[in-house]
């Protein structure tokens, strides 16, 4: 019940920012909305349940989203650097690795983190393994017990 | 007008990093590599022009929409390429691995 509330709550503020038109229609047309699709999405709940996106380490998680941010920028940098050199110094691997999260969330966090990091794809991601295309050995190699992985296992922790 | 400036540099350096993916793309010898490049214009490319776009636009509405647009692509993005990689081995495209030979060391096409 609090979870239905939360989300039709959720879809009207994301109406408002939308519009960004304070108009009585409009705001009666924006909560009906609202509650029309968080009606209509009651048949997929199904799906909506097998998985509880809000167990995370809320705190951790913030502390985790401008560290992962810096790492972007320097994988972007690094891979910026090879684009450009004449050479074009890559060296293309694909590594399989066991990573030590538990919960889908913690592998979904820990996979999108490498997709987003430039220089290491994500291909296959299931509970105790992943394959990562990576676009130097060296990238490839740094993938197993890293840091990363590390920080993402701590989101877990409630 | 410091903030034009900054914005400014913000929006040059989004470009800048928008065109070496570009240029990655062309360059690099195969899907997956080329993927990489892609994650470039992506993240640092699409991230650095939206700074710029909010810092052009200050606190207004604008700016929350822009963030919502930032996020959309944060969450977004890893998983089309995820499931761009996934579906490209599957249907058994092999990725190249190793060193890249240059151009010199190609061996020469069986006739």
């Amino acid at each position: 019940m609090i979870r239905s509330l939360v989300s039709a709550v959720a879809l009207f503020s994301f109406w408002l920012l939308l519009s960004g038109m304070f108009v009585p229609f409009l705001l009666a047309a924006g909560f009906g909305c609202a509650i029309a699709i968080k009606l209509f999405s009651k048949r997929l709940s199904a799906i909506a349940e097998e998985s509880d996106v809000l167990e995370l380490n809320w705190g951790k998680f913030i502390v985790y989203c401008p560290w992962l941010v810096e790492e972007i920028i320097v994988a972007a940098w690094d891979v910026s650097k090879r684009i450009l050199s004449p050479r074009l110094p890559i060296s293309p691997a694909l590594v399989e690795f066991v990573p030590s999260q538990k919960t889908d969330v913690g592998l979904v966090i820990h996979a999108n983190s490498i997709t987003l990091t430039p220089g290491t794809i994500s291909v296959e991601a299931e509970h105790g393994r992943f394959l990562v295309h990576a676009l130097t050995e060296g990238g490839a190699k740094s993938l197993a017990g890293s840091e990363m992985d590390r920080r993402c296992a701590e989101l877990e922790e409630v | 007008m410091l903030i034009d400036i900054l914005s400014g540099i913000f929006l040059a350096g989004g470009a800048f990093f928008c065109l070496v993916g570009g240029i990655g793309l062309i360059r690099m010898p195969d899907f997956y590599t080329r993927m990489h490049a892609a994650s470039v214009t992506e993240t640092l490319g699409a991230g650095l022009m939206l700074v710029g776009m909010m810092l052009h636009a200050g606190l207004t509405l604008v700016t929350a929409k822009l963030i919502l647009i930032g996020l959309l692509i944060f969450l977004a993005s890893p998983a089309s390429s995820h499931a761009l990689a996934k579906s490209a081995l599957m249907s058994g495209l092999k990725p190249l691995l190793g060193a890249t030979p240059s151009d010199d060391e190609v061996p020469p096409s069986k006739p």
